[in-house]
């Protein structure tokens, strides 16, 4: 995945004084093979954009689509690392459930004063997803227990304490509205909107939805911001490396792969600020992207995760402390397993015993779909990302065609296989 | 004349991008002991899954005659069919089953799926008595040493009726007593009329049982030596293609005051808590010296070693470790590479390496904190020291980039010992630091012990190559049975005193 991976091929096979444009054709295969995963989920967005009469890239789906899966892949952060470390967390639903059912409870019905406010509930109940994380990374690092068993345990004790909580199959809400902002809220409007076309009014004096075209103008700013840093940062990272003599990917590759980027960020945040803006969940979800790109990417834990999973004994005998190690990636799963159980409630609405029910397998695909190894130490943020976004466009896109629920698990199920053994087949073959 | 049992002709094999083995020529004859040597990489082990069908027919192009008719094998049970056995470097038991499980797995003794355990057990035990093993059939493999596994191999090839043997390096993981008792098996098997492939780096046994020695180098074959031309510079001189004036690079030895010093040292076995594994051990090391551990396999070192390291081995450990006269606590890795020591282990692949990562991520793994400030790793820092310690002890690959699992063995052991020499430590010990690789890297790794010493550092070789032991050490320390019995200076220690110590030692012991 990594470019350096790319430039290595490269040195490889290309015999020393080969110049011109075949050279260029084999660095640009390597490339490709590289973001194969991007071209897939593109491909993907494609079909469905044609099969939907282009419905899935319509700013009103955007919103939708990012609602309802933002927490799959909020999720597949803390079970990249998971797996990444050598173990599985079947959990996840369960415990995003039991939370969701705890924040319900203490904020509709406990009369808990200012603990009911939804902001110190929402802390508390992540407090309490690390603790759950904790406990069960508690027997994985220190008793040894293989983790599918413990995580199988945990995943019938929170969803029973789920249900038991609702008091059987009841919901408990309806949840206060500053707390329901988590997944239906947009960032609020500090520019100002600009009216490009008038929307129709109707004959009540009310606007009809879809109509006219007003931009909310602080989303447009964040996406324009947001790709000139990101440019900034590419050039002078590249920068950085020629000074101190490394190798860099060709510039070609590197100014297509900024615009493409850039390209897609700024048509999506187009499409967002068309509606209503930037949604609040797809603000935490990228913020969350990026702080455990830095973690697995350029930090001391992320790099011992890795190495752990690669080689527990070798990582122990390396002075890594493999125990303490694995109680923070359950404890960080934990409190992240609490977070998607925030976001599912506060799209909900409500908490029903059924939530996240399942979920734990679409974050666990996500995470292989995105490149991960079963036997751990491999696996990327980014490519997770991709596969939950790969996911969550095949569940809202054969929605909107009107598969039947049971054939969207077929696809999904062949999605999973056919990424995987993709992935496989291509790593032999490079 | 004998008759010939096996021609290989004009075996050329390739791989994407590099050519394996060309026009490769290899004349076996029947009931003899024939070696093949070469260094690492000299395509000794390809040839010898050309032959066995681990590489189909039609991969390769060449001959395979076998008793005068020409083998084209698609699977590696075609040419067992005939008697052709193959037994790997790294031994292909299943250590959760028992000894005859295991031999006759894939091929047991049943009627209709329905396996008859005491056919089973009775054939087990003819078997393992003729490789002279004394176990229980039903005795599990993980609970044998890896001596013992390897004579479970050779019975389950036994079984298989055997007409020619391959063993590829069957000794590297042994203790010199038991490589003895496995090539004077092999003698055995010679007289019984079963014919022998032995793959070695070890020339001195080569010397000792083979009757013809195959010279590879670089995917050539080099030349064919018949028992009276067997010697072992010359040998060497053909593997490397440059004659070595000397195995091991001179050295000036500048020994300073004690550095570090073991005081009764005593560890049980982690699963046996009544068995003492070590029993109240001295060491120790003077700044700048070079220490060897001489021993038999199961002597303990090992153990020793771990147990030392962060308590990485066994229970109920007592005694006290001083650094600079000064007691230090050693109870977890990361505490001992505070204290400035480290240990490479014997085991790479399983102990010393993550084999899917590249080496930069393997070299600064015991030392993160030196390439990064508050939790961040500095990248550009990061693979600087990588690129430097690439070029410091000469690892061969395409750039620091390279996953460490592709490497050949000298080169993995050379990515182990800049992980150590990274993290800076004062004490080094070395656990069979040229176990499996060949001539030309362990002079090598010879060179950069001398430097390391030279710097001050003190350093402790465990070895099972007497030789070895003899060339790069100041001082060697003998261990029997989990205890020191001798100690001699380099100068005038010598083969026979290291095994006239431990023989004696086995008496006092019981």
């Amino acid at each position: 995945m990594s470019t350096e991976t790319a430039s290595d091929l490269q040195t490889e096979t290309a015999p020393a004084g080969t110049v011109g444009a075949r050279f260029d054709v084999a660095a640009l295969l390597n490339y490709l093979r590289d973001y194969g995963l991007v071209l897939a989920l593109i491909a993907i967005m494609i079909v469905f954009q044609l099969m939907t009469d282009g419905t899935l890239f319509k700013p009103v789906n955007l919103s939708n689509l990012v609602q309802q899966n933002s927490f799959i892949i909020v999720m597949a952060l803390g079970m990249l690392l998971v797996i990444v470390s050598g173990h599985i967390d079947l959990s996840v639903g369960s415990v995003a459930g039991f939370i969701g059912a705890l924040v319900a409870t203490m904020m509709v019905i406990w009369p808990l004063g200012v603990v009911s406010n939804p902001l110190v509930a929402s802390i508390i109940c992540l407090a309490v997803g690390g603790l759950i994380g904790a406990a069960q990374g508690y027997w994985i690092a220190y008793h040894r227990i293989p983790s599918f068993i413990v995580t199988l345990a945990g995943m019938l004790i929170f969803r029973g304490l789920c249900q038991a909580l609702l008091g059987g199959g009841a919901s408990v809400g309806p949840l206060p509205d500053d707390f329901k902002a988590l997944s239906s809220g947009f960032l609020p409007e500090v520019i100002g909107t600009y009216t490009v076309i008038a929307p129709t009014v109707n004959a009540n004096g009310r606007e009809i939805m879809g109509t006219g075209l007003v931009l909310h103008l602080a989303t447009i700013v964040i996406g324009i911001v947001g790709v000139l840093l990101f440019a900034y940062f590419g050039l002078l990272a590249r920068r950085t490396r020629e000074r101190f003599g490394h190798e860099n990917e060709p510039f070609a590759v590197f100014v297509v792969k900024t615009i493409v980027i850039s390209a897609i960020v700024l048509f999506l945040t187009f499409q967002f600020s068309t509606y209503k803006g930037m949604p609040v969940v797809l603000v935490v979800m990228a913020v969350l992207i990026g702080l455990f790109t830095f973690v697995t990417k350029r930090t001391t834990i992320g790099r011992r995760v890795y190495a752990m999973g690669g080689n527990l004994k070798a990582a122990q005998l390396s002075g890594i402390k493999t125990d303490r190690l694995t109680l923070i990636v359950f404890t960080n799963m934990g409190v992240l397993s609490a977070l998607g159980g925030l976001i599912i409630a506060a799209r909900l609405g409500q908490a029903v015993p059924a939530a996240g029910l399942g979920s734990e397998l679409d974050v666990i695909a996500a995470v292989f779909i995105g490149g991960a190894s079963a036997m751990g130490g491999v696996g990327q943020v980014a490519g997770s990302v991709i596969g939950g976004f790969i996911m969550g466009v095949m569940n809202n896109g054969m929605s909107i065609i009107g598969v039947n629920v049971d054939y969207q698990q077929v696809v999904k199920g062949l999605v999973l296989l056919g990424a995987v053994v993709f992935d496989v087949y291509n790593k032999n073959k490079g | 004349m004998p008759s010939t049992i096996l021609e290989m002709r004009d075996i050329t094999k390739t791989f994407p991008g590099v050519t394996a083995l060309s026009n490769v020529n290899l004349h076996i004859e029947e009931g003899e002991i024939h070696a093949i040597v070469g260094e690492n990489g000299a395509g000794k082990s390809t040839l010898m899954k050309v032959l066995s069908g681990v590489y189909p027919t039609g991969t390769y192009s060449g001959q395979i005659v076998y008793r005068g008719k020409e083998c084209h094998f698609r699977t590696i049970k075609d040419s067992e069919h005939l008697g052709i056995v193959i037994i790997h470097q790294e031994l292909a038991l299943v250590p959760m089953l028992s000894i005859a499980e295991n031999i006759f797995l894939g091929n047991e003794h049943a009627k209709r799926g329905v396996i008859d355990w005491n056919a089973n057990e009775t054939r087990a035990r003819a078997l393992l008595k003729k490789v002279g093993l004394s176990e229980d059939p039903r005795t599990l493999i993980t609970n044998i040493g890896v001596g013992k596994q390897q004579l479970v191999e050779i019975a389950k090839a036994l079984s298989k009726e055997v007409k020619l043997l391959i063993l590829d390096e069957p000794t590297a993981s042994l203790s010199e007593r038991d490589s003895q008792a496995l090539l004077d098996l092999l003698i055995e098997f010679k007289q019984q009329g079963i014919t022998s492939i032995l793959i070695s780096h070890k020339l001195s046994e080569v010397s000792r049982v083979a009757d013809h020695v195959t010279v590879l180098r670089d995917g050539h074959t080099i030349e064919t030596l018949d028992k009276q031309q067997i010697n072992e510079d010359r040998i060497i001189t053909l593997m490397v293609g440059r004659s070595l004036s000397d195995r091991f690079p001179p050295r000036d030895p500048n020994v300073g005051e004690v550095v570090f010093e073991v005081k009764n040292w005593s560890v049980y076995h982690p699963l046996h808590a009544d068995r003492q594994v070590i029993k109240g051990v001295d060491l120790n090391v003077r700044k700048g010296e070079v220490v060897g551990i001489a021993g038999l396999m199961g002597a303990g070192r090992t153990e020793f070693a771990m147990s030392l390291f962060g308590k990485s081995y066994g229970r109920r450990i007592s005694g006290e470790v001083f650094l600079d006269g000064r007691k230090i606590d050693t109870s977890t890795v990361e505490r001992a590479v505070d204290h400035g020591i480290a240990y490479a282990t014997e085991d790479r692949k399983t102990y010393g390496l993550n084999l899917i990562d590249h080496i930069r991520s393997n070299v600064t793994i015991a030392n993160l904190g030196g390439v990064s400030r508050r939790g961040v790793i500095d990248d550009l820092r990061e693979i600087d020291v990588a690129n430097d310690f690439r070029a410091k002890t000469n690892i061969r690959s395409s750039s620091v980039h390279q996953k460490t699992g592709n490497l050949s063995g000298g080169n993995q052991q050379k990515v182990v010992l800049s992980k150590w020499l990274f993290a800076d430590p004062r004490v080094l010990i070395l656990d069979e630091p040229t176990r499996g690789i060949d001539v030309g890297a362990k002079y090598e790794i010879y060179t950069i012990i001398a430097k390391l010493a030279a710097e001050g550092r003190a350093i402790i070789v465990i070895s099972s190559e007497m030789p070895e032991l003899l060339g790069v050490c100041d001082r060697i320390y003998v261990m029997n049975e989990g205890r020191m019995v001798g100690e001699m200076a380099g100068s005038d220690a010598s083969q026979e005193k290291i095994m006239r110590a431990i023989v004696r030692g086995e008496g006092k012991a019981s």
